[in-house]
């Protein structure tokens, strides 16, 4: 039976804690009587039989006729997956999405249906690798679809293949995929590793345009998002409802399967990672210290490549299919299931190690704007109800922060950290003087379409991904970053903890409340 | 009467060039350059010839390329050892006038004909009076044996080389008047450009002293271009933005900068379009190569900066059909179509910036090695311009 999460309330006697700090990581000792751990639920159990969960769900799916009642010769079938951004770390084969998706094949052959097109909904993520489409999808589905052009990746400028399905009373656009509106049934299959995925949003992100993605992708939204993690507190959200309610009411049949998995993220000798430091062994500690003095020695390129392939063991905990918005509550209820984790107030300071994944740097480099959009992006978003910090509180991350890009995946993020950055860290500010050139580059334009770069505007998003957290906290520190590129973030360098916590002091005074967001594994705090 | 002399000596040449990758004062101790007594210079014959007193002499890109022994070896024939280097000078006249030195040694100095009435000492279309007529070889004051140089506390100018100064404007100020005619000229030669569009982009490849001077004259001449600056340390970049420049950039960041002002796409190393006009105030292999990938395909790439030997792949010049154009110096320029010198321009250009920003420190020839290592470091260690003080030497 797994341990549920739970709050470490620091003495004397408490061991230093494991900190990521990028493509490594490091042990930091947390003030006594004044700190708090909060510490994630265990891994839950696995489904026993995945294939026959599968196909309990697609037979018996919620509110909605069961998939093989759907599927008739002669009909357009389009079947939509989430991109690489998901799983972090990449899923050990074969992954959820293939399983899935090899059994509404398989139904979809039962019933005659040979219009089967399959597109990864990328948004405006980059283009997948044929190697990492080969990782989600598995060598049958690529060899059998790809060679015949019916596996593809949504392509958010490609205009003729674009096209408007409706309005939402706020006035927003639903731009999309014109096959995936024009079919006769749309199915989903999603990863729903943490509470801000699924639902409307995989299709009416994933297949969107830029027209369309900008209604919620934007600084106003984002500052009122609390939090990315809480649906029902997020204005991001519940413009992507809206455009789902178009969708659901102007569009075509959309069959969801969502799956979500456990938190059991690292396979041996990273299995240490995801323990509670004074329940690590005397091998947890030797392993530990071994592989710590590895990574360190270590080139960070080499040492990026060792984490990057590292292929996580998570089990599969719950499968939904059917109607979305009520798959989605079921699969959000399996998703706080497995994150939810009780805490009682807020606390001065909150501490986090940022770690070398981000959902948009995958297999690639976590460059300063991503370190940004991982800590006040997605971190200090894993919460409900309020922040764990207080408003005005001081938010401390590690990461080494160094000034590295991969310029195949982030052209537009080199320039927008030359460019953008030196003139305003502002997202209300950048989004109105720079957004739209950046968008409309038709350099990035060409990069996004034919090859494996993100879309021009999603540093932009990136940054947004932030506000909410940028604008709540009084300052942000990095510890080991790179001190010029943590300033031009905007944020304030620290060479050790005990620094950072010197630097915020003048903002929290001397004797501040502290918690520490333990990861892995992912946690959303319930903060009361 | 102590200056600093240059002397013909292989081997030195050869010990700096060594040693200044390692060592820049090391390169200044064991270079060409020494303080030592040398004879006051005879008077030229001909008339017209003042003798100038020192007050300011700044250290100049090409004097650091012959102290540490980089300079292109063209230069042999053209100039006359031993000799007192110093070619951005203000001083008085003995009657205390003040002025700045135009150090081109033109045909009126040399009692040669000019190319046309009022020609400066710059202009013309043939070279043969820089190593001609009585005075020995020299293409300017500074690299001349006959008449002296700025680093030592007088030597001869003649009435064709000096512009007398205003009495608001001060030798720190004054002292920069001569790079910045160089950056004056390479502007009018990007103004005048035929690949110059208006509203066009110019691109500036370097931001020490004639890269900041290139920003503020490219926006005096053209008002409405769009300049964008690359340059390696963040006083650069402050003054570069100071200066007029549009965009700054670290060096690494130019090409990027270039391409998003010019929604040109990146196709390697080289831009599918680029700058109309690329000013290379830098002169390396780099920097050139550079320059000619950043520049649209028929643009034009003007080389401010005193190159020496360079090693370049020249396909991208081929392909690109980009204009490579030399900038030496300064004379009259062709301004709305009028003939007006440069030195006026630059004067009034010194002015409108305040051009005594530039310079960084000033040293006695006493504290020479300190004052050349402080110059060929200038960038590195947040200085831009160094000069000779030789107020009071008189």
């Amino acid at each position: 039976m797994p341990r549920p999460g739970f709050v470490l309330e620091v003495d004397r006697s408490t061991p230093p804690m494991l900190f990521w700090h990028g493509e490594r990581f490091s042990l930091e000792r947390l003030p006594a009587d004044r700190s708090r751990v909060i510490y994630p639920p265990e891994p839950l159990e696995g489904l026993r039989d995945v294939e026959g969960a599968i196909s309990h769900a697609l037979e018996n799916p919620i509110d909605m006729d069961p998939l093989r009642a759907l599927l008739r010769p002669g009909m357009v079938l389009t079947i939509c997956f989430d991109d690489v951004s998901l799983s972090l770390p990449k899923m050990r084969r074969p992954d959820s999405r293939q399983r899935v998706i090899e059994a509404v094949l398989d139904l979809a052959a039962e019933a005659g249906v040979d219009d089967v097109h399959i597109i990864a909904a990328l948004g405006l993520h980059r283009r997948m690798h044929d190697h990492e489409l080969r990782h989600v999808l598995g060598d049958r589905i690529v060899d059998a679809f790809g060679p015949i052009g019916a596996l593809y990746q949504h392509d958010a400028e490609d205009h003729e293949n674009l096209t408007v399905v409706g309005t939402t009373d706020h006035g927003e656009v639903l731009e999309i995929n014109r096959r995936v509106a024009e079919s006769d049934l749309v199915v989903y299959a999603n990863v729903n590793q943490v509470a801000m995925d699924g639902g409307w949003k995989s299709l009416v992100t994933g297949v969107a345009s830029y027209r369309c993605l900008s209604h919620h992708h934007n600084p106003e939204s984002l500052r009122n998002t609390r939090s990315l993690m809480d649906r029902h507190h997020s204005a991001l959200h519940h413009s992507i409802w809206r455009l789902g309610a178009v969708l659901r009411d102007q569009g075509p049949p959309v069959f969801q399967v969502e799956t979500t998995i456990n938190t059991d993220a690292f396979p041996s000798p990273f299995d240490f990672l995801s323990k509670r430091e004074w329940e690590w062994t005397a091998r947890d500690r030797a392993t530990y210290l071994a592989t710590s003095a590895s990574l360190n020695r270590l080139p960070r390129r080499a040492a990026r490549k060792i984490m990057h392939s590292i292929e996580a063991p998570y089990a599969m905990t719950g499968i939904n299919a059917g109607f979305t918005e009520s798959v989605h509550e079921r699969t959000l209820a399996d998703v706080y299931r497995q994150h939810l984790v009780e805490v009682e107030g807020q606390t001065d300071i909150l501490t986090m190690g940022i770690p070398f994944i981000s959902p948009y740097n995958p297999d690639s480099i976590m460059n300063p704007i991503l370190v940004m959009c991982m800590g006040l992006g997605y971190m200090f978003n894993m919460y409900r109800n309020k922040p764990l910090v207080r408003e005005g509180g001081v938010v401390i991350m590690t990461h080494p922060t160094y000034r590295d890009f991969n310029p195949v995946h982030h052209p537009s993020y080199i320039d927008f950290f030359d460019e953008v950055l030196t003139d305003t860290t502002d997202p209300v500010v950048m989004s109105e003087k720079w957004e739209k050139k950046y968008a409309e580059d038709e350099w990035y334009r060409h990069l996004y379409r034919t090859g494996n770069a993100y879309h021009g505007v999603h540093p932009f998003y990136a940054w947004y991904w932030g506000a909410h957290g940028q604008q709540w906290a009084g300052r942000v520190i990095i510890v080991g970053g790179d001190p010029s590129t943590v300033r031009r973030l905007g944020f304030t360098p620290a060479s050790t903890m005990a620094d950072a916590f010197e630097l915020a002091s003048d903002v929290v005074g001397r004797s501040p409340t502290i918690s520490h967001l333990h990861v892995p594994s992912v946690l959303v705090a319930d903060v009361t | 009467m102590k200056a600093l002399q240059i002397r013909r000596s292989v081997r030195r040449f050869g010990m700096a060039r060594l040693t200044s990758p390692l060592s820049p004062s090391g390169a200044v101790r064991v270079g060409p350059v020494e303080l030592t007594d040398v004879s006051e210079p005879a008077r030229p014959p001909g008339p017209g010839w003042h003798r100038f007193e020192t007050s300011l002499a700044g250290i100049c890109g090409s004097d650091l390329s012959l102290i540490d022994g980089h300079a292109s070896s063209y230069f042999d024939d053209w100039v006359s050892f031993p000799f007192v280097p110093g070619h951005e000078v203000v001083g008085r006249l003995e009657d205390g006038r003040r002025v700045v030195l135009e150090p081109v040694l033109g045909h009126a100095a040399r009692g040669a004909v000019p190319p046309w009435p009022d020609a400066a000492p710059g202009d013309g279309h043939d070279y043969a009076h820089l190593v001609t007529g009585p005075l020995e070889p020299g293409i300017q004051t500074g690299f001349c044996c006959s008449t002296g140089g700025g680093w030592s506390p007088w030597f001869w100018a003649h009435e064709s080389q000096l512009h007398f100064l205003p009495d608001h404007m001060p030798d720190e100020r004054a002292v920069l008047v001569e790079p910045i005619a160089g950056a004056v000229h390479g502007a009018v030669m990007a103004a005048n450009s035929p690949t110059e569009r208006r509203n066009g982009v110019i691109a500036v490849l370097g931001a020490g002293t004639m890269g900041l001077a290139s920003i503020a004259a490219v926006r005096q001449q053209i008002p409405d271009g769009l300049i964008v600056a690359g340059g390696r340390y963040p006083h650069q970049l402050t003054l570069a933005k100071e200066f007029g420049a549009d965009v700054v950039t670290d060096g690494g960041g130019l090409a990027r900068a270039v391409r998003r002002a010019t929604g040109s796409h990146r196709i390697g190393a080289a831009l599918s379009g680029g700058a109309d006009v690329v000013i290379d105030a830098v002169g390396s292999s780099e920097s050139i190569s550079g320059a000619i990938t950043m520049a649209r395909p028929g643009g034009t790439v003007v080389l401010l900066g005193m190159p020496a030997e360079v090693s370049l792949d020249l396909t991208a010049l081929w392909h690109r059909q980009v204009n490579l154009r030399g900038c030496y110096t300064y004379g009259t320029e062709l301004v709305n179509g009028q003939p007006v010198r440069t030195f006026d321009i630059a004067v009034q250009l010194a002015d409108m910036i305040g051009a005594e920003r530039l310079l960084s420190a000033t040293y006695p020839l006493e504290r020479h090695v300190d004052a050349l290592a402080h110059a060929a470091a200038a960038g590195r260690r947040g200085a831009v311009k160094i000069a000779f003080d030789l107020r009071g030497a008189n």
